[in-house]
């Protein structure tokens, strides 16, 4: 895989959109395990329930780990220089969630040619869940 | 109220390797089956000295050193009420496995919002390779809901 060519792309063009499969339990668990966030709000249901929560909730990290799944498979990882989200809303356990993004401008800087990218997590009801935006070189 | 005091408190330094079975776990959990992600010749075709690590992964360091949940001890804030406010990355060289990084991370602001119903927590850490090159800074904010209840 190639890094994308400045001269293909455009501003406003979309990136193919990634569709997660539903978040389970065990989802959350080795999500848990790998990232080394053990917070016990992500994977006990009685905790979570006791902090007032109506049960676990994912980890905004695996959204974001979603979000670098998808980057990356516009451009190769190597081109990665910036990634920043801001966490809108809670994802409830269960939660069917899409990564989205487009190019918003073509910028240059320290010698570079960068795509910024708007990208974003949204539920299959249309709320978002992350926004924010990256930027990745272009060749 | 968390103490503003706090801010500019430089946390320990955390060591952190970076390995490939650590790696082909989170490639799992995160639904990556990429063979770059998986297979340590297929991550060399791919231009990598090693299974690179995915651009969300160091997260881990100061998660596994047990940093945030000392910080939050130090604050005052229950585990049971901290949400992610943002997370940002700044790359400036590719991690592979067996890199032996540092990771220095300080407070650099703690403020309040909503009459006080949330307060942010702001963590600027610096990730250096074993030469002492900074090859990603990471920046999160930490978010505190009620602060004003008793602890969960």
């Amino acid at each position: 895989m190639s890094a994308p060519c400045r001269d293909l792309v455009k501003v406003d063009q979309e990136l193919p959109p990634l569709q997660l499969p539903r978040i389970s339990r065990t989802t959350l668990a080795l999500f848990a395990g790998s990232s080394g966030d053990h917070n016990p709000i992500h994977i006990d249901i009685d905790f979570a329930k006791a902090a007032g929560m109506p049960d676990v909730f994912a980890h905004g990290m695996l959204s974001m780990a979603y979000l670098g799944r998808f980057l990356t498979r516009w451009a190769p990882q190597m081109q990665l220089r910036q990634f920043a989200v801001r966490f809108a809303a809670i994802t409830p356990v269960c939660a069917k969630l899409t990564c989205t993004g487009k190019v918003a401008e073509i910028i240059q800087r320290n010698g570079e040619v960068l795509a910024r990218l708007d990208i974003g997590v949204v539920d299959d009801k249309g709320e978002v869940k992350l926004a924010g935006e990256a930027l990745v070189a272009l060749a | 109220m968390i103490d503003t005091q706090h801010i500019g408190l430089q946390l320990p330094t955390v060591r952190f390797e970076v390995e490939k079975g650590r790696l082909r776990f989170f490639a799992k959990a995160t639904g990556e089956t990429r063979p770059e992600y998986l297979d340590e010749a297929a991550a060399k075709a791919a231009g990598y000295r090693s299974l690179p690590a995915p651009p969300t992964f160091l997260m881990g360091a100061d998660l596994d050193a047990g940093t945030m949940t000392a910080l939050l001890d130090t604050l005052g804030v229950p585990i049971g009420r901290i949400l992610h406010g943002e997370q940002s990355f700044t790359y400036h060289a590719p991690v592979c496995a067996g890199d032996a990084l540092s990771v220095e991370s300080k407070i650099s602001d703690i403020y309040s919002k909503k009459n006080g119903a949330l307060e942010f927590i702001v963590k600027d850490s610096l990730i250096k390779d074993a030469q002492g090159k900074t090859v990603v800074e990471a920046r999160s904010v930490i978010v505190f809901r009620n602060p004003q209840e008793k602890s969960a």
